[in-house]
């Protein structure tokens, strides 16, 4: 005999705090730290307008990222139905923004492809992985720091 | 095939300059390329989430653990259609 669970699912959710926005919050506190890194480089390869379009491509990572947290922690409080459908829609609405935004000064005079190509590929993987450290290192509380042992909790 | 036949149609109307076919052909494919890239990650989203929503369902108790791993997971699987839609506009415009 089976039991449909089903309608339960459907109408299960989460009202207590959202790893999402803590997640989000230190992706984009480290983004802020390392902007200068990557307008910088920019810079050097690509000229003032490296620099901007690097600064720009930057931006549009980090709204990406606060997007996708908001709408997971958001729905989830209404369902986790909810939650799977707007994640599901959401993941088009937001590669249609970012590539709204990139087609919208494709054409500018102070932008260079390239590097705001390359920003958004290496900002997006980097920032995960440099979060991925530390979600691995404490999964239950993403973003805080491991505590190193002591020698004496060592023996 | 009628845009393969377009696509060889375009290369070869470009004429003897390699640099021009090349580039010709490179934005001619390029929205292949693109949607192709967003295929992967819509599939993968899909079982991301389902399976994520499945846990949380069996043990609602690490629901936490479970929205960590499967943010973080996702936001990987979208970073293949980013590097595709760069490649898009790379290969397009720049």
């Amino acid at each position: 005999m089976t039991t449909n669970t089903s309608s339960s699912v459907l109408a299960m959710r989460d009202t207590g705090p959202s790893p999402e926005a803590q997640i989000s919050r230190d992706i984009v506190k480290r983004g802020v730290m390392v902007a200068p890194l990557f307008v910088a480089v920019s810079w050097l390869a690509w000229g003032t307008n490296g620099a901007v379009s690097s600064a720009y491509g930057l931006l549009l990572v980090l709204c990406n990222f606060m997007l996708a947290a908001g709408i997971i922690a958001l729905a989830a409080r209404v369902s986790y139905a909810v939650m799977l459908g707007s994640m599901l829609f959401g993941y088009l609405v937001r590669l249609a923004i970012v590539a709204f935004a990139i087609f919208v000064v494709r054409d500018a005079a102070w932008v260079d492809l390239i590097a705001l190509g390359m920003t958004v590929v290496v900002s997006h993987i980097g920032l995960l992985f440099w979060e991925m450290r530390y979600v691995s290192a404490s999964l239950a509380f993403p973003g805080v720091r491991p505590v190193p042992l002591t020698t004496k909790e060592h023996q | 095939m009628e845009a393969l036949a377009t696509i060889a149609r375009i290369a070869a109307e470009a004429g003897a300059d390699p640099a021009a076919e090349k580039a010709t052909a490179a934005a001619a494919t390029a929205g292949y390329a693109y949607g192709l890239a967003t295929l992967g990650p819509g599939i993968a989203l899909g079982m991301i989430f389902g399976k994520a929503i499945e846990s949380m369902a069996r043990q609602p108790e690490s629901a936490g653990m479970v929205r960590t791993t499967m943010f973080l997971g996702a936001a990987f699987t979208e970073a293949l259609a980013l590097i595709g839609f760069v490649a898009f506009i790379l290969l397009k415009f720049a």
